[in-house]
C-alpha cells in the first residue's frame, strides 16, 4: 500500500470507529451500569435505568447517537515512535472526525473561540483536541477517542490548595464539586481526581483518571484505598441516576498523581456522565487493528 | 397503568400529581429555551402561536431538512436551571401547564408554579433516541432567526416521556428538597471519607 492509500484507509478505520463510540458504550461502561441498575429498588430510580437501557438498545437498532449531545472529539494518542502514519497523525484525525460527523451524523458542537461562530464541520482551532504520548522504538498506536459533552464538562475545575489542607482539603474540593454539580451531569458519574502541583498538571491527570477502564485499582495500594473510600462517600450520597436520588452516585473513582512541590497541592476534578462514550482502538504498522474497548464490534 | 397528560392540559389533570410521579405527554410541545424565555419575557414579544395550556422543552434538537417538512433527528433536555431567571413571569404570560427539562428548578420557578397552576418535568438525559421516537410530527417553527437549536419548534408529541414531575402545582420542590439531604449526607460522608484517607497514613 502506498503512503496516500494508508492514510485514506486510516481515515475510514477512525471515522468508524468515532461513529461507534457514539452509538454504543463500552464494555466498562455497560458493565457498571447494569450492576448499578440492578442494586437500585426504588420505583423511580428504576423507572430511570429501564429507559436508559432501552434507549441504548433503540441506538444501536436504529444506528443513532444515544444522546443528542455528542461532544467536542478528544483523542489520546499512545504513538510509537516508529508508527509509519505517525508524521500524518494529526490531520488523519481530523478528517477522520469530519467523516464521523457526516455519517453519524454527530451534532455540530464545534464554536470557532473569539469569532464565537459554529464551524459547521465538528472541526476548529484545536478541535478535535489531541494528547500526545511518544512510546520510543515501538511501530503500534493505540488511539482513545473521548466524547466530552457539555453537561458532564461542566462541573470539571481545579484548584491549587496550600499545604495545610492536605488531602482533607482535596477530599472537600472534590466532595463539594460533586455535589453542586454533579446532579446536572446525568449521573452515575465516572470522577476522576489529578494530584499534582499546578491547576494544569492536576487537571490534566484528572482528565486521565477519568478515562481510565472501570473496575480498574491504581497501582500504588494507598492510592487505590483512596479511590475506594472516595467511591464509598460519593455513593453514600446517593444522588442516583440524573440526580433523582437513589443507591449510588458513581460508576467509580479514579485518582491519578505525580510527584509534587512541597509548597502546595493541586487538584483537579473531570467528570464523565452515565453516557461515557470513550474507546479504544489499537493498530500495527500494516493498520491491522484491534478494538479494546468494545467486544463484537467491527468496523 | 400510564399516566396520559394530553394538550390543552386542564387544572384538575395536573392538580392531583405530586413530586416524583412519572407521566407521559400527549399533543403539542413547544421547544424553549434560552433566547425564547428572553424574547417573551424580557422583550414582552409573542409567537404567533397560541402557548395558552399547552407544554414547553427545555431542548436545542438536531432537525433535518426533508420534502414538504422536517424531520427529528435528535432531541434531548438541556439543563433547565438555566432559564430559572425567566421561568415564573413566562409562565404567567403565556398560560404554559407543563415545563419539561433536565435537572430541577429553583425557588422562584416553584413559586411560579404555585401561582400560575403549572408543573416542571424531568426527563431522564441522555436518552435523546427515545425522545425522537416520540415524536410524530414537527408542525412548524417560529423565530428561526434564532438557529436551529434555539428556535421554537412545534411539535406533535405521542405519549411523550418518562416525564418526572420535580415540581408540583403546589409548589413542592423534589431537587431543591433533594439537595437538603445530599448536602446533609455530603457533611457525614466527607467527615468519615477525610478521617479513612488520614487513616491511610503518609498522605
Ligand atoms: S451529560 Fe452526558 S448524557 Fe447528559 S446530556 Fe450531556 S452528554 Fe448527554
Amino acid at each position: 500500500m502506498s503512503s496516500g492509500e494508508q492514510e485514506t484507509k486510516l481515515i475510514a478505520i477512525l471515522g468508524k470507529f468515532i461513529d461507534i463510540v457514539s452509538k454504543e458504550l463500552p464494555d466498562d461502561v455497560m458493565k457498571k451500569l447494569t450492576e448499578l441498575r440492578t442494586k437500585e429498588e426504588a420505583p423511580l430510580a428504576k423507572a430511570i435505568y429501564d429507559v436508559m437501557f432501552d434507549n441504548l438498545d433503540r441506538a444501536k437498532k436504529l444506528n443513532r447517537p444515544t444522546c443528542q449531545d455528542t461532544g467536542v472529539i478528544q483523542f489520546f494518542v499512545r504513538s510509537g515512535s516508529r508508527f509509519p502514519l505517525l508524521g500524518k497523525l494529526r490531520s488523519i484525525l481530523r478528517e477522520a472526525t469530519i467523516a464521523a460527523t457526516k455519517s453519524a451524523p454527530l451534532r455540530l458542537n464545534a464554536v470557532e473561540v473569539f469569532d464565537e461562530k459554529n464551524t459547521g464541520t465538528n472541526v476548529g482551532t484545536d478541535v478535535p483536541f489531541i494528547e500526545w504520548e511518544i512510546v520510543d522504538e515501538s511501530t503500534n498506536v493505540e488511539i482513545e477517542v473521548y466524547q466530552a459533552g457539555g453537561g458532564c464538562s461542566l462541573p470539571g475545575r481545579s484548584i491549587v490548595l496550600p499545604p495545610l489542607a492536605g488531602y482533607e482539603g482535596a477530599m472537600k474540593f472534590v466532595f463539594d464539586t460533586i455535589v453542586d454539580w454533579g446532579i446536572n451531569a446525568c449521573p452515575p458519574l465516572v470522577v476522576g481526581v489529578g494530584i499534582g502541583t499546578c491547576s494544569t498538571s492536576a487537571a490534566k491527570l484528572s482528565k486521565k483518571a477519568m478515562l481510565r477502564p472501570i473496575g480498574t485499582s491504581h497501582p500504588h495500594p494507598k492510592a487505590a484505598a483512596m479511590e475506594k473510600s472516595i467511591e464509598e462517600g460519593l455513593n453514600a450520597i446517593g444522588l442516583g441516576p440524573q440526580g433523582i436520588s437513589g443507591k449510588n452516585s458513581v460508576m467509580a473513582v479514579h485518582v491519578e498523581g505525580m510527584a509534587h512541590h512541597p509548597s502546595v497541592l493541586g487538584v483537579g476534578v473531570t467528570v464523565g456522565c452515565w453516557a461515557n462514550r470513550h474507546g479504544i482502538i489499537r493498530l500495527d504498522e500494516h493498520l491491522a487493528y484491534e478494538v479494546v474497548s468494545h467486544t463484537g464490534v467491527s468496523l | 397503568m400510564k399516566k396520559v397528560l394530553t394538550t390543552p392540559i386542564q387544572d384538575e389533570d395536573i392538580a392531583s400529581l405530586h413530586v416524583g410521579d412519572i407521566v407521559y405527554l400527549s399533543g403539542t410541545l413547544v421547544t424553549c429555551r434560552d433566547e425564547g424565555h428572553r424574547r417573551i419575557v424580557a422583550e414582552n414579544i409573542m409567537p404567533s402561536l397560541p402557548m395558552d395550556r399547552i407544554a414547553i422543552f427545555h431542548a436545542g434538537p438536531i432537525v433535518k431538512e426533508v420534502e414538504g417538512g422536517w424531520e427529528m433527528v435528535s432531541i434531548g433536555p438541556t439543563t433547565s436551571m438555566r432559564m430559572e431567571r425567566y421561568e415564573k413571569e413566562f409562565l404567567a404570560k403565556t398560560g404554559v401547564k407543563l415545563v419539561i427539562g433536565k435537572g430541577g428548578m429553583g425557588t422562584k420557578t416553584a413559586q411560579g408554579c404555585k401561582e400560575s397552576f403549572a408543573v416542571h418535568a424531568v426527563f431522564p438525559g441522555g436518552c435523546a433516541v427515545i425522545a425522537a421516537e416520540e415524536v410524530e410530527k414537527i408542525e412548524g417553527k417560529e423565530w428561526p432567526e434564532f438557529g436551529m437549536p434555539e428556535a421554537f419548534w412545534i411539535l406533535k408529541v405521542k405519549e411523550f416521556g418518562p416525564l418526572i414531575i420535580s415540581i408540583d402545582t403546589e409548589g413542592n420542590n423534589l431537587f431543591e428538597a433533594n439537595k437538603v439531604t445530599f448536602h446533609a449526607r455530603k457533611e457525614e460522608a466527607l467527615a468519615k471519607t477525610s478521617k479513612n484517607i488520614v487513616s491511610i497514613g503518609g498522605l
